[in-house]
C-alpha cells in the first residue's frame, strides 16, 4: 500500500517536473517545435480530463464532448474577429462588441459552454446508456453542421485569427508564455477536479455511476447532481477550446466533429478512465503517436487501433494504471 | 390498534395483460413488523416497488405519516423516512464498505452540492459512521471493497445503508434470500433489534422466520390481499391454507 502510493507520487512529481522543464530544455537542444507540440498536448489533456470527470467518475458516456471544445474555440474566434474589425457581434437587444482580450473572451467561452452544457445535459441526461451516447452525438453533429453552414464565420473553411488573445503581463504570441499558461490552467483544473471527486458532490457522482437507482432510494435527486457535473465538464472543455483556438490561430467546424469527440474519448480510455492524471498521459500518448506515425504514413490510425485495443484489453485503468500500480482506483 | 404509519388504498398496477396488483389495500401500524407473504408471482415485489417509489401505481393512493405520497419520486420518499433494502443486493461494489455507509449518511445530512471539502474526513459524516458500522456488525470490514464481502455481509451492509437513512419505515425485500441457517439466525436477531427503532415491512420466503418475527401478516395471491392478521389467525385461516400455505405450516 505504502509502496504503491510512493510510486504514484514519484510518477506524478516526475511528470510535473518534465512539463515544467520542457520549454528551456527544448530551446537548449534547438527543438523549439516541442513547445508548441506540448502546448497542444496540454490543451487536449484539459479536454480529456474534463471528459473523464463525466465518463470515468459519472459513468456518462458522452460522444459529443467536442461540441464544447469547438464552441469554446468559436466564441473566442468570433470575439476576436469582431474585435479586429471593430464591429459588434450582435446589436440587438443589446450591443455586444468584439474583444481581443483573453480576460473577456475566455470567460465568455466558458460561460457559453456552461450554458450549452446545461441545455444539452438537461435533455440528454433524461436517458442513459446507448440513448445518452446517441443524443450527445446528435447535439454535437447538429452544432457541427450549423457552423459548416455559417458563412459569416467562414463556414466549412473555418475562421483564421489575426493574432492570439491578449492577457495583461503575458505575451501569448510567445510560445513559451503560452505553454506555461496552458500548463498552469491544466494544473489548476486537475487540482479542482481532484478536490471535486473526493468531495460530497464527488461521492454522489461516483455512487450514481455504480447504481443510480440505489442512490435515488437513499434519497439523492441524482439528476441534478449529474447535470451540474456535466456543466462543469462542458465549461472546462470550453476553456480548452478557447486555448486551442489561440494555439492554432484558426478554428473550423472540424473541431466539433464527432471524430474529434471520439479522439478525446480514446485519450481518456488510453490513459485510464476514472483516474484524473490518466487522461493527461492519454492525450500525450495519442498526440505523440500521431506525430510520429504521421511521418511514415497518413493511415496512422491503422496502427493506433491495435495499440488501443491492447491497452483497453489488458489494462483496466489504462497506461496510468500500469505505471501507478494495478490496484489504483479513482485518482 | 396503534397509529397507522402507512396506508395503501386500492392500489392497482398492470404490466400489459398481467395485473400484478389489484385493488390492494394495506395498513401498517407504527412499531410493528408487518410481513408480506404469497406464492411466487403474487406481486409482493410489485407492491414494494410502488410503496418505495420505484414504480408508480396505475391507480390508488398511498399515505405515509398522514401525507399522500402516491406520486412522489423515490428520493423524496426517502427523505420522508421511507427506506428500502433491496432483494437483489444493491450496494456500490467498487466503493469501500465505509463509503457505502457514508453515502447513505450523506443523503440525509443536507444537500451534497459541496464541492471542496473531502467527504471521507468530514466530521459531520464521520460521527455517524462508527455507530452505523457497529449496528450491522461490519466495523472490522470498514476499509474493504464492498464487492469483496461475503453474501451475508453484503446483506448486512444493505440493511445498514437502509438504516443509515434513519427511516420511519423500513422495507425489507427478502433479506434472508440465499443465506445459510446461521446467517438467517443472525439476521433475525438484527431485525428484532431494529424493531425497537423502526417499523418494518418484511417480504420473506422463510416461513419459520416470518412466523417468529411478524406481528401481523398479509397474504397476497395474484395481486390481491386475501387476508391480514396475526400469525395465529393466518395459520388457521382456511382461505390462506388452501391458496398458499398448504402443508408448509402445521
Amino acid at each position: 500500500m505504502f509502496r504503491q502510493s510512493t510510486r504514484k507520487i514519484l510518477f506524478l512529481a516526475a511528470g510535473a517536473l518534465f512539463l515544467l522543464l520542457l520549454p528551456p530544455v527544448a530551446k537548449l537542444v534547438g527543438e523549439p517545435y516541442f513547445i508548441s507540440l506540448f502546448s497542444r498536448i496540454l490543451i487536449y489533456a484539459l479536454a480529456a480530463v474534463s471528459l473523464d470527470l463525466i465518463l470515468g467518475y459519472g459513468g456518462m458516456v458522452s460522444l459529443g464532448h467536442a461540441a464544447f471544445f469547438g464552441i469554446g474555440a468559436y466564441v473566442v474566434s468570433i470575439f476576436a474577429f469582431h474585435g479586429f474589425e471593430g464591429s459588434p457581434i450582435i446589436s440587438w437587444p443589446f450591443t455586444l462588441h468584439g474583444q481581443t482580450s483573453g480576460l473577456v473572451a475566455w470567460p465568455a467561452a466558458i460561460l457559453a459552454c456552461a450554458l450549452l452544457a446545461a441545455i444539452i445535459g438537461a435533455l440528454s441526461l433524461r436517458t442513459s446508456g446507448m440513448h445518452f451516447i446517441m443524443i450527445t452525438l446528435a447535439f454535437a453533429q447538429m452544432l457541427y453542421y450549423f457552423f459548416v453552414s455559417l458563412e459569416a464565420y467562414g463556414g466549412d473553411d473555418g475562421l483564421s485569427l489575426f493574432s492570439r488573445n491578449t492577457l495583461p503581463g503575458l505575451d501569448l504570441g510567445d510560445d513559451t508564455h503560452f505553454y506555461y499558461l496552458c500548463l498552469a490552467l491544466l494544473f489548476t483544473f486537475l487540482f479542482i477536479a481532484w478536490r471535486l471527486v473526493h468531495s460530497r458532490f464527488g461521492m454522489v457522482i461516483r455512487g450514481s455511476r455504480e447504481n443510480e437507482k440505489r442512490m435515488q432510494a437513499l434519497g439523492f435527486p441524482t439528476f441534478r447532481y449529474k447535470l451540474v457535473c456535466f456543466i462543469i465538464a462542458g465549461a472546462a472543455a470550453g476553456l480548452a477550446g478557447a486555448l486551442i483556438a489561440n494555439q492554432t490561430e484558426y478554428v473550423s467546424p472540424g473541431l466539433m466533429h464527432w471524430t474529434r469527440s471520439g479522439e478525446i474519448l480514446i485519450m481518456v480510455l488510453l490513459g485510464g478512465m476514472g483516474t484524473l492524471f490518466g487522461p493527461v498521459l492519454g492525450a500525450a500518448t495519442f498526440l505523440l503517436l500521431e506525430e510520429v506515425l504521421a511521418i511514415y504514413t497518413e493511415h496512422w490510425m491503422f496502427y493506433l487501433g491495435p495499440f488501443l485495443i491492447v491497452v483497453v484489453l489488458f489494462a483496466k485503468h489504462g497506461i496510468y494504471g500500469i505505471i501507478a500500480g494495478r490496484e489504483e482506483k479513482h485518482g | 390498534m396503534a397509529e397507522i404509519l402507512l396506508r395503501a388504498q386500492d392500489l392497482s398496477k398492470s404490466f400489459g395483460a398481467v395485473q400484478a396488483c389489484r385493488n390492494l389495500s394495506l395498513d401498517i401500524a407504527t412499531g410493528e413488523i408487518h410481513a408480506l407473504i404469497g406464492p411466487n408471482g403474487a406481486g409482493k415485489t410489485t407492491l414494494l416497488n410502488q410503496l418505495s417509489g420505484d414504480l408508480m401505481p396505475d391507480s390508488g393512493h398511498i399515505f405515509f405519516n398522514g401525507k399522500e405520497i402516491s406520486r412522489l419520486p423515490l428520493h423524496k420518499r426517502a427523505h420522508l423516512g421511507l427506506s428500502r433494502a433491496y432483494q437483489i443486493t444493491s450496494i456500490f461494489p467498487h466503493l469501500s464498505v465505509e463509503e457505502n455507509l457514508l453515502l447513505a449518511i450523506q443523503a440525509h445530512s443536507g444537500h451534497s452540492f459541496r464541492f471542496w471539502k473531502n467527504a471521507a474526513t468530514d466530521p459531520q459524516l464521520q460521527a455517524q459512521l462508527i455507530p452505523a458500522l457497529e449496528q450491522v456488525g461490519l466495523a472490522e470490514r470498514a476499509g474493504e471493497r464492498a464487492g469483496s464481502l461475503s453474501h451475508g455481509e453484503k446483506r448486512q451492509l444493505e440493511v445498514g445503508m437502509a438504516l443509515a437513512c434513519k427511516p420511519k419505515l423500513l422495507l425489507l425485500d427478502e433479506p434472508m434470500a440465499g443465506m445459510g441457517p446461521g446467517g438467517t439466525v443472525e439476521l433475525s436477531k438484527l431485525i428484532l433489534k431494529l424493531k425497537e427503532h423502526v417499523t418494518i415491512l418484511l417480504v420473506e420466503h422463510d416461513m419459520n422466520a416470518i412466523f417468529a418475527l411478524a406481528d401481523r401478516i398479509t397474504v397476497l395471491v395474484y395481486g390481491e390481499a386475501i387476508a391480514t392478521g396475526t400469525p395465529e389467525q393466518i395459520r388457521s385461516d382456511p382461505a390462506v391454507r388452501q391458496a398458499y400455505l398448504g402443508d408448509e405450516v402445521q
